[in-house]
């Protein structure tokens, strides 16, 4: 899985690309922590338009990046999930508390 | 008892490099009831959890054999059995509970539910030191041009 991150004026984008399951997680996990981290943002962006399928490994990865930029202070939103991706996010119900764009 | 059109038993290690494998492996044999986009998306996602599963819970300090068969049924349904002979659930009730796991921080606690939301019948038999079978079904929308030969 390929993770890049750009900057969108004031905001982090971390554009993900490729599947997203459990053997990909925890690099994902890995490499967006060290993103927020390094840039401390007031907005990221998870672009999740590359990613061609999610299991519920991506629930945790996406949980924890929106954790982290809340713990910081920042706003967090998802991006361009595609619809297999998206009924992942939402069996888990995060459409409550991210918002998605 | 629903006809079985056509079936497959693959055997693989319990390695995460396999996930993606299983879940592909999947989706091309069920491709043959020529199935809408949704319903293989459906399918690879439940695969992913129970294969996942077995590697994370059931093989957590080994690498076993994780077993999953698929049958193609009348005349338009899928049954998946994936099975593992490692270190079965104790509590399989606890363990289909919304957000309980005992994996790492990548791990949700949704696999189960994600199973039960993404197919239409799901049950889970196991046994501590014994292993775990997960067995689900799925039944296709029938196109007119559809169908296995």
């Amino acid at each position: 899985m390929e993770v890049n991150q750009k900057r969108e004026g004031s905001a982090l984008c971390i554009e993900l690309v490729g599947e997203l399951g459990h053997h990909e997680a925890l690099d994902a996990m890995r490499s967006i922590g060290e993103s927020i981290a390094e840039n401390v943002p007031r907005s990221v962006i998870l672009d999740l338009t590359g990613v061609g399928f999610m299991d519920s490994s991506g629930i945790a990865v996406v949980l924890r990046a929106f954790q982290q930029t809340s713990a910081a202070g920042g706003h967090f939103c998802v991006r361009g999930a595609q619809k297999q991706a998206r009924r992942v996010l939402d069996a888990a119900g995060l459409g409550r508390i991210i918002s998605f764009i | 008892m629903k006809k079985v059109i056509n079936s497959v038993t693959l055997r693989f290690p319990s390695r995460s490099s396999n996930e993606a494998f299983a879940r592909s492996a999947a989706a091309a044999f069920v491709a043959q009831l020529d199935p809408t986009l949704d319903e293989l998306g459906d399918v690879k996602t439940a695969v992913s959890e129970a294969v996942t599963n077995c590697i994370v819970h059931g093989y957590r300090d080994s690498v076993g054999t994780v077993s999953m068969t698929l049958k193609l049924l009348e005349p338009a349904a899928v049954e998946i059995v994936v099975k593992d002979k490692g270190c079965g659930i104790e509590d399989v009730r606890a363990a289909r509970t919304p957000l309980f796991t005992t994996g790492g921080s990548e791990r949700s606690g949704m696999g189960f539910t994600i199973m039960e939301s993404f197919m239409d019948s799901l049950s889970v038999r196991s046994a501590p030191g014994k292993g775990t079978t997960v067995r689900m079904r799925k039944t296709l929308s029938q196109r007119v041009c559809g169908g296995a030969k």
